[in-house]
């Protein structure tokens, strides 16, 4: 086991080099720059604004400069919230959408999981399409419907919470609900899916022949296999849930590190950029491991891989 | 069966009970208690990218940094016309070269320190700091060896046209008699800043200081600097040292940074925001219908247009240009489209800009456009290949697009294809001239006719047409020789009558600020640059 | 070569005279229809596409006639859908949104299901050092900033609408190929698929004749979730200038007009919400039919 989490490790060092190398390069390809601004800048000015921030030396020296930099941690100055550095920006942003994740994961996987097993349970029964059926609508409505919808109804005409911010205890309930809402239908499918897979098998009917209870035969049978397709969707799925959703961030006004990755793109604010994309890219490999190990756990032919 | 049956019921109850009480009894909304603390909470658009005057450009950083400076004048909030602000009073020199401003004495820092007329001139000297690279420094060029200055072509600072004759006597030298100067001083790159306090934090002639947090802050206008959270919140608390302190109602204002139109509108209806920065294009009838007190509908200083590349063919034949501004239903498009009291633009320079107003007006003529198109040799658009129109990615924009691309389509049988862009891209293609047409729209930065023609001069930075004429060069430069008034509107009516024959821009309508605000906000007037200095207002619920 | 027959129908005998070779796929389409479910869903999906492939002949105007006299009206004579905010009629719009929404959904999935699947496939049954090296050049792709990679495709590539496909199954195939490599790695196991090795199988043979029809459940039902994913990135790429320009439009554009004005004008949301979600239900039934039918373990006896 030691030795697996240490050969990953390794591993994601060159990963994490390449993502920097391309990500540095894809994004000083884009056109427009940080400073292209609507009212023009007098050129001499823009050259002394590119100066201040390495923007003029040769690419290849900005390029080695730079991870240099992340060498020692430090991601550089946001080139359009000025006073910020990235690292400042991340550090307050992160907490935020990691709040809200936890809070939207656990909806999701309550939900999902729950429909999910039900419904591989009773196939095609009612109990089965209903769920199903709730489950697609959760993924065909959009969160940019699904949230507004919800603050329509509970905030602006039942008016039991507010239509956006992050202040109160309250504010959290209906972008976690929009959320978990959007990726618990993933999940409720996958599940059932996997679920039904295992069930059909001959050892579920063995057991069954036993005598085993339903509750047994879920438990301690069926689940581990089941829930192989769910566990390899939820790597990068927790990853998304925890940087954050732009959209949902948006229409709830929560100051977290999901905008960031859209809007750094758009105002092509290059160090906000490869910040973002890093410490996601660090998450997401995470993730992967711990979503490997739990597929040997759960599935133990592969232990011996 | 009963027991079952009255136990059920119970729960129910229960849950109603439960249910209830998260909703109920009316909880006070956020600005209702605002209304009785006097906290204003406003608005603001986008996250501001700094709070240092000298280094920002944008509107929603402006809202904020006039509640935390004061310059030498300020404004009256029913027009806008300059008054005493740090300076009690100032006399012009005859040939309207030389102001002697004389500040008053009891004018302090949020610190406690005094407002000197050093430190205004140690503020512009690190204004015009080449190294600073203030992207608003040709704000200050109107003044004596300032663009020199600005340029590194001197290297003395002595020799701008600033001099501190004692501490509360600051003289300003103007390169030419300029009459929209006092206008210009409420621009934030005329703010004073405290070198001191940007000197503990970094080099005050670099960027990078970060003096501009809050508890390092500090500034002399009528409020301070309190709280900022990076996309949640900038909170400024009245300033305790101001010297007009006494006629500052409001205790607090919050900024909220909200991005979306949609968002910000919600949380207007929720009651958490006193006034929004914008509505939305959909939401405007609805107010109109339901909520007219709450509906703001003001002129605004900006113009929506077209740019169009006039180096490439066919658009380089000024009578094509002709034709399709002739083919613009204006009315239509402000009345059926838009809908936000916009006004049919059929000029460049907004009507009523410090007393002028164009003689030479376009107007809607489709048979003449059809004319003007078969005699450039295109009849009922057959020959002319099809036109690319430019626009960044929002809603408004291509609805207005769409619109155009259909009245031109009907009436002058001309094939137009849209093509939208992402910010950046759009902003880079109107700079390399990367268009044939390409919608943009021009923000006044002081209210004067100058700010919107002298963008077309010969090369000028935001002409981005390719469009020269050296007799408008030739006009440009002499209204901004010229020191009485009427003459000089004279001169500006012959260049935008130029303008408006070769028409390398197709003018659209003048913007209207559209916003929505809670009658309790007094002290407000409409203006036309949407100012509203924080320090006459105040909230005064009505009985209700 | 042994294949795995499926069982007879339990309580018949057939006389051997009278027996009809039966295969895998000819019992997998009996299933199928048998399923009213999935060929009511097919029906509908066929009739939908066919109506937005004649949208040309069939819609009662043109979608970008605009109507500024009456603007934005609810469904009524003559705009059985309403209009939108500039007079346009909805059911002309839906139908010619319809021939991009769903060629979009349908051919970027497509060529998601095939890189993805193929490339999950071939990762996990080799396992090894190709596993790993496959893997993180999966993980080296789902880091890097999508926007950005739109806006290059656009700049270097121009504005073709095919280039929507290849953006959008950039991005889609990368998590079928995680949950197709953990399904195969899973299967590489069984004791069919060590037979199969055992006879000495091709390799290719193994992957592409044993392993990936058991498992496409999992893949089914990922792609039938996929499906709305594409359709709604497609509005926001659109946004950032590929894919249709205006004044076409298409259902996840149309949704996300209508979702900026829900509460003036709600049809203008729930035309093409409705449009949308019976179309990926159709999908989804259909794909559950078909996971059902192709199911060898899934006979009930």
């Amino acid at each position: 086991m030691f030795r697996f989490i240490a050969r990953r490790f390794l591993e994601t060092i060159p990963v994490l080099f390449v993502i920097a190398t391309v990500t540095f390069f894809m994004v000083r390809l884009a056109p427009g720059g940080p400073f292209t601004t609507e009212k023009s800048i007098p050129p001499e000015i823009q050259k002394k604004l590119e100066a201040f921030y390495g923007l003029n030396k040769p690419l290849f020296q900005q390029y080695l400069d730079y991870m240099g930099n992340l060498l020692k941690g430090d991601l550089g100055p946001s080139f359009k919230y000025a006073t910020w550095t990235v690292n400042e920006l991340i550090w307050s942003a992160f907490p935020v959408s990691l709040e809200l994740g936890c809070y939207g994961l656990a909806i999701a996987l309550v939900l999902g999981l729950g429909a999910g097993i039900l419904a591989s349970l009773r196939q095609n029964s009612a109990v089965d399409h209903v769920s199903m059926s709730l489950a697609m609508l959760g993924i065909c409505v959009p969160t940019f419907v699904m949230g507004p919808l919800l603050i329509l109804v509970f905030g602006l005409t039942l008016g039991w919470v507010n239509a956006s911010g992050w202040e109160s205890a309250r504010d959290r309930i209906l972008p976690s609900l929009t959320l978990g809402f959007f990726y618990a239908a993933y999940i409720a499918r996958l599940t059932r899916g996997g679920m039904l897979e295992v069930l059909n098998q001959d050892f579920i009917r063995t057991a069954r022949a036993k005598g085993a209870s339903g509750k047994r035969i879920i438990f301690r049978h069926a689940l581990k296999g089941g829930l192989l397709p769910v566990v390899a969707f939820l790597g990068p799925a927790i990853a998304g849930i925890i940087t954050g959703s732009f959209v949902v961030e948006t229409i709830f006004q929560v100051p977290g590190l999901g905008r960031f990755f859209v809007t750094a793109a758009f105002n092509r604010d290059y160090t906000m950029v490869l910040g973002t994309v890093l410490f996601y890219a660090v998450l997401i490999i995470s993730l992967n491991l711990v979503v490997d190990i739990v597929q040997v756990w759960l599935n133990p032919k592969l232990r011996f891989e | 069966m009963r027991r079952n049956r009255q136990k059920a019921r119970g729960w129910w109850l229960l849950l109603v009970f439960a249910l209830s009480l998260i909703g109920c009894g009316r909880r006070e909304t956020r600005v209702e208690a605002g209304d009785r603390e006097q906290i204003l909470y406003k608005g603001n658009g986008g996250e501001p990218q700094e709070l240092d005057p000298y280094v920002v450009t944008g509107v929603s950083e402006y809202h904020i940094l006039m509640s935390l400076f004061e310059g030498l004048v300020s404004e009256d909030p029913h027009d806008l016309h300059p008054v005493p602000g740090v300076a009690e009073r100032w006399d012009v020199s005859p040939d309207g070269k030389v102001y002697t401003f004389h500040l008053r004495n009891n004018a302090k820092w949020s610190n406690g320190d005094s407002v000197t007329a050093r430190d205004f001139l140690e503020s512009y000297k690190r204004m015009l700091a080449p190294t600073l690279a203030s992207e608003y420094s040709y704000m200050h060029f109107v003044v004596k060896n300032a663009q020199a200055y600005n340029e590194g072509k001197i290297t003395d600072f002595d020799q701008v046209g600033y001099k501190a004759l004692d501490d509360s006597t600051l003289q300003v030298t103007l390169e030419n008699s300029t009459p929209y100067f006092l206008s210009l001083l409420l621009h934030h790159s005329w703010f004073p800043v405290h070198l001191p306090t940007i000197r503990k934090y970094g080099d005050p002639y670099q960027r990078g200081s970060k003096w501009t947090r809050a508890g390092r802050f500090v500034g002399n206008g009528p409020f301070v600097l309190a709280k900022w959270r990076v996309n949640d919140v900038i909170v400024v608390k009245k300033s305790p040292t101001y010297w007009d302190r006494d006629r500052v109602r409001l205790n607090e204002i919050h900024f909220l940074p909200i991005e979306s139109g949609e968002t910000e509108e919600r949380a207007f209806r929720a009651g958490q925001l006193h006034v929004t920065e914008s509505l939305p294009l959909t939401k405007v009838d609805f107010y109109r219908k339901y909520y007219p007190q709450l509906l703001r509908i003001e002129p605004y200083l900006g113009t929506y247009f077209y740019r169009i590349n006039v180096t490439k063919p066919p658009l380089n034949d000024k009578r094509i240009r002709r034709a399709l501004a002739l083919t613009i239903d204006r009315e239509s498009l402000c009345a059926d489209v838009l809908r936000g009291g916009q006004l049919p633009a059929f000029c460049l320079t907004p009507p009523g800009t410090m007393g002028y107003t164009s003689h030479t007006q376009l107007h809607e003529d489709i048979a003449e456009a059809k004319r003007l198109l078969a005699e450039a040799g295109y009849p009922d658009g057959k020959g002319l290949p099809s036109i690319e129109l430019l626009y960044n990615t929002l809603e408004a924009h291509r609805i207005i697009a769409e619109s155009i691309q259909q009245m031109w389509k009907k009436n002058l049988g001309i094939d137009v294809h849209l093509v939208n862009e992402e910010w950046k891209v759009y902003l880079d293609s109107q700079r390399t001239l990367n268009f044939q047409i390409c919608r943009a729209s021009w923000i006044g930065d002081y209210n004067d006719p100058n700010t919107f023609l002298d963008m077309f001069v010969t090369g000028g930075g935001n002409n981005e047409t390719g469009w020269s004429n050296p007799e408008y060069d030739r006009l440009i430069a002499e209204a901004a020789r010229t020191i009485d008034p009427p003459k000089r509107l004279e001169v500006f009516q012959k260049a935008e009558a130029i303008l408006l024959d070769e028409l390398p821009i197709l003018p659209i309508y003048f913007y209207t600020h559209v916003a929505a605000q809670r009658p309790e906000v007094k002290g407000w007037y409409p203006t036309i640059l949407d100012n509203h200095p924080y320090k006459y207002l105040y909230l005064e619920p009505s009985a209700n | 070569m042994p294949e795995i027959l499926p069982p007879s129908t339990p309580g018949t005998i057939r006389p051997a005279e009278t027996e009809v070779g039966t295969s895998l796929s000819r019992d997998a389409w009996h299933r199928l229809r048998k399923n009213r479910l999935a060929v009511v869903s097919a029906v509908v999906l066929a009739l939908l596409s066919l109506a937005s492939a004649l949208a040309p002949w069939i819609a009662p105007y043109s979608y970008e006639e605009q109507n500024l006299a009456i603007r934005a009206v609810p469904p009524r004579r003559g705009h059985w859908l309403g209009t939108d905010a500039l007079g346009r009629d909805q059911l002309t719009r839906l139908l010619y949104g319809g021939r991009v929404s769903l060629m979009v959904g349908i051919v970027a999935t497509g060529v998601a299901l095939l890189i993805g699947v193929t490339y999950g496939a071939v990762s996990g049954f080799f396992g090894g050092k190709v596993d790993v090296l496959m893997m993180r050049i999966v993980d080296i792709i789902y880091a890097l900033p999508f926007t950005i990679f739109v806006i290059l495709l656009m700049v270097f590539f121009g504005r073709d609408i095919r280039l929507l496909f290849v953006a959008i199954g950039a991005v889609e195939w990368l998590t079928m190929a995680r949950i197709v490599r953990g399904q195969v790695q899973s299967l590489k196991k069984q004791e069919f698929i060590e037979a199969a090795r055992a006879l000495g199988l091709r390799r290719r043979r193994i992957i592409f004749l044993h392993m990936i029809p058991n498992v496409l459940g999992p893949i089914i039902v990922y792609a039938t979730l996929t499906v709305p994913a594409i359709m709604l990135l497609e509005a926001f790429l659109s946004f950032l200038g590929l894919g249709v320009q205006p004044p076409m439009s298409s259902w996840g554009l149309m949704v996300k007009d209508g979702a900026d004005r829900m509460e003036e004008c709600p049809w203008l949301l729930i035309v093409p919400g409705v449009t949308l979600a019976m179309t990926l239900f159709c999908l989804n039934f259909l794909g559950d039919g078909l996971r059902d039918a192709l199911d060898v373990r899934a006979s009930k006896d």
